[in-house]
């Protein structure tokens, strides 16, 4: 990741959001992490300029914020699409198939190699490793919503009533 | 506030009275598996129910003595274990299960318990003897159990304080600060608890370390992190039973002379988060954190941190990084963190696990704990049982039972009547077990000498259809990305070793490739920091010992025998049966199928793309997919 600024984006950050949630955590080095999720749950990134913000407000480097916000999965320096489907690809869910899962998404909202957000900002798909529902194996989220033992086709036609209801996955709902 | 053991136990007994006045308690299951199953639904409908007939209560009507005898309460418990099987519904105090239940099964469930009978068909049936099973305890799933850690969970409703209580809770906390901390560590030395959270390292040696230190400030820290993929045991106990772990971190303050914890819980588990800070503020309440708890000198407090996705992190090390807000890096030991750990200050870590056993040995006595077990590994152990099993779900068995045993009578052996392959325990840095170590018993030691390790509890039960050199891939891949990047051989060598993986599964893999794959194994253990270096080649090497011939599948026949991996799967035509007619020839969007009319057709590897739409237009099944 050579051209930083590519990905690092600005944004309407509101300053007075910003001073409550350092003021909520104190402005010690080690609510760094407590403040940048913070950030991110509200903008569900985690903006250029709000973690210059941070750094400002910590006594830290820039340098010293990005590095956090770098190395921790839960942060994201791009924005999130409106639905994001996690599918997780912990042991239990591979063994059981869910790279067949995983493929069928990326398929079904054209996805293309290495993107994890799609163009129009409607989705975006992840794996990640173990959501605790093993049992349920392969398991998928959309929203924090759980939807256990996944296939190929079951997946697709959840996708189908989203696109047709859509409403009650919204972020807001 | 809670000043003495005997206002503890005026609670507990009024609480249990209060219950057994009630006709009925009836407890749902609200696990994640059962939750995502539908189990919010269940209880709803039941409190509807029980309302439409008269018949709700709650402990706190009955508790003021409001409610008649026929009074019926329902609760959501923490996860109740058998998550096959779920939403679960349990009748207390005859202990019924009801399996599988669904809304419209609740007002035929409320007329069986009117008329004091049971619903037969949401009971759980043996499919070996067809034996219909009503009671919790005799189904073989949790038969072969012994709940210690887990004792509460499923049982009671996680957030009241009362109901922890009356199970006996806070009274081990009563009876460490009647001894002085040297007599409790004393206790917990001679009980060897060894550390559940993988290394197995006793837990009162390394409090005695943490006591011996002269600080004006020390910690403890509970380990939540639970980053194995594949394991949710402590989740469990954190959502199921807080307050024992609450308990254990005070017992370990006191022992140790700490006045702050942390639970340091991962990101992935927000209702663990929001449960622990209820619970908190509840203990809080109660005076059992605070200043001068119950009565004594000793305060505590304790704090919840949300790890924010980063596998290192479940190391100790790189975890103090993380809470004091930094990347999640470990650093070298010596010092180790009961010497120089949070802030430069003395400190505890335990498991999840580790801290909720220490309440109850404080409770019911080193001698108690030891008859459990084995004798290097006492007590239980618990196991989240996934994969390729019929029972699928969360359990708890003494140490030193058999692998056979947990996977065939607990687990009900491999489904869809499959063979056994391997069982994968230890996650990331275990090792795969054949068919001929089922019976190696689960205890520290005997893991360590074939070279897996207990790991956290991740039990995952592979069949045939599992290709173990795409695992052992997986594994590495998992590893590569999670590596902070701080070890040159574990960033670099786990790259190597996994380039070579995937070259192995894509069918290009050659013989050199695995004495290569040894080689480089050897060197990360060598040549890394921490456990996730140090133990990153296990899954690797172990399935290379136990598994050679599925890799030279690979590499000589370019077969994967699993049938999973799908750069070596092939179409052929059989010679024999195609009759010539060109169908797939001309249906081939790669133009990968070639011959004659009339002559059988042939298909070009190089060129096919195995998207099987020959196998679909030919008249005569001459087409097969082979792996
Ligand atoms: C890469 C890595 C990940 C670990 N993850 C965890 C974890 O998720 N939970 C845990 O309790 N211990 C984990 N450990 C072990 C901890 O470093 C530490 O040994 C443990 O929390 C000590 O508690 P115990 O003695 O009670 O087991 C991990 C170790 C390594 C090297
Ligand atoms: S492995 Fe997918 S939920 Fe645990």
């Amino acid at each position: 990741m050579n051209n930083t600024d590519q990905i690092v984006q600005d944004a309407d950050v509101e300053l007075s959001f910003l001073s409550s949630v350092v003021k909520e955590n104190g402005n010690q080095p080690a609510a760094l992490i407590p403040i940048l999720q913070m950030i991110q749950e509200k903008y569900r990134y985690l903006p250029k300029n709000a973690m210059e913000f941070v750094a400002d407000a910590l006594g830290l480097s820039p340098a010293t914020v990005y590095g956090v916000a770098t190395f921790y999965a839960q942060f994201s320096l791009e924005p999130k699409g409106k639905y994001v489907i996690k599918v997780c690809d912990g042991t239990a869910c591979h063994v059981r198939g869910s790279s067949a899962v995983y493929d069928a998404i990326c398929k079904r909202v054209e996805l293309v190699d290495g993107k994890s957000t799609t163009k129009d900002g409607t989705y975006t798909v992840e794996t990640v490793s173990c959501l605790g529902a093993c049992v349920l194996a392969p398991v998928v989220t959309i929203n924090d919503k759980v939807y256990g033992e996944m296939t190929p086709e079951a997946i697709n036609i959840i996708l189908d009533t989203l696109e047709k209801e859509g409403t009650n996955h919204d972020q807001n709902a | 506030m809670i000043k003495t053991r005997k206002q503890i136990l005026e609670v507990q007994n009024t609480y249990n009275e209060a219950i057994q006045r009630g006709k009925a308690r009836i407890v749902v299951c609200a696990g994640p598996g059962c939750v995502a199953n539908g189990s919010p639904q269940v209880y709803e409908k039941l409190v509807a129910e029980l309302k439409s007939r008269d018949l709700y209560t709650t402990v706190d009507c009955l508790l003021q003595d409001e409610a008649s005898e026929s009074g019926v309460t329902a609760v959501n418990s923490g996860c109740q274990g058998f998550c096959e099987k779920g939403p679960l519904v349990r009748i207390e105090p005859e202990g019924i299960l009801y399996t599988k239940v669904q809304p419209e099964d609740v007002p035929e469930i409320i007329d069986a318990l009117e008329a004091d009978t049971v619903v037969e068909r949401l009971l759980y049936q043996d499919p070996e003897t067809n034996e219909v099973i009503a009671k919790e305890g005799q189904i073989p799933f949790y038969k072969y159990q012994t709940r210690v850690a887990l004792s509460n969970c499923g049982v009671v409703d996680p957030e009241d304080i009362r109901a922890y209580i009356a199970r006996g809770g806070y009274q081990g906390l009563a009876n460490a600060l009647n001894m002085s901390s040297a007599q409790v560590i004393e206790h917990i030395l001679e009980a060897n608890l060894r550390g559940r959270g993988g290394g197995g390292f006793p837990a009162g040696r390394k409090w005695a370390i943490a006591a011996s230190q002269e600080a004006d400030q020390k910690y403890i820290i509970c380990n939540g992190d639970e980053g194995d993929p594949g394991a949710f045991m402590d989740r469990s106990i954190m959502e199921g039973d807080p307050h024992s772990v609450l308990e254990g971190m005070m017992i370990a303050g006191y022992a140790i002379g700490a006045s702050e914890g942390y639970i340091y819980v991962r990101a992935e588990y927000p209702l663990a988060v929001q449960r622990l800070k209820k619970t908190i503020a509840d203990a809080l309440q109660y005076g059992f954190l605070g200043t001068n708890i119950l009565g004594s000198d000793f305060s505590f407090t304790i704090k919840v941190k949300e790890g924010a996705g980063a596998f290192v992190c479940g190391e100790e090390s790189a975890l103090i990084a993380s809470i004091e807000g930094e990347r999640g890096m470990p650093r070298p030991k010596p010092p180790f963190p009961a010497v120089a750990g949070l802030w430069g200050k003395p400190t505890i870590i335990n498991n999840v696990e580790t801290l909720a056993n220490v309440a109850h040995i404080l409770d019911k006595g080193v001698d108690w704990f030891k008859s459990i077990g084995t004798e290097k590994s006492p007590g239980t152990k618990t196991f989240a049982l996934t994969g390729e099993v019929e029972n699928t779900g969360l359990i708890e068995v003494p140490m030193g039972r058999t692998i056979e045993e947990i996977v065939f009578k607990i687990g009900g052996g491999i489904r869809n009547g499959k063979e056994f392959k391997a069982v994968q325990i230890g996650g990331p840095s275990g090792g795969c077990l054949t068919k001929e170590q089922l019976g190696i018993t689960l205890d520290f030691d005997s893991l360590r000498k074939v070279g897996a390790m207990m790991g956290s509890g991740g039990l995952v039960v592979m069949d045939e259809n599992t290709c173990v050199v795409e695992v052992a891939r997986f594994f590495m891949n998992f590893i590569q990305s999670e590596s902070c990047g701080k070890c040159t051989f574990c960033r670099e060598g786990t790259m190597q070793m996994l380039d070579i993986l995937q070259r192995i599964v894509d069918g290009q893999g050659t013989l050199d490739d695995l004495d290569l794959l040894v080689e480089l194994g050897e060197m990360v253990q060598i040549g890394s920091l921490c456990g996730l270096g140090k133990s990153a080649p296990n899954p690797v090497l172990s399935t290379l010992e136990n598994f050679r011939e599925e890799y030279l599948a690979h590499i000589v026949d370019k077969r994967c025998p699993a049938g999973v991996c799908q750069s070596l799967r092939r179409y052929v035509i059989s010679a024999e049966k195609c009759k010539g007619c060109s169908r797939c020839a001309r249906e081939c969007p790669a133009n990968a199928i070639s011959g004659s009319v009339g002559s059988p057709y042939a298909i070009d590897p190089e060129k096919c793309i195995k998207c099987g739409a020959c196998v679909t237009v030919c008249k005569f099944k001459a087409i097969e997919e082979v792996w």
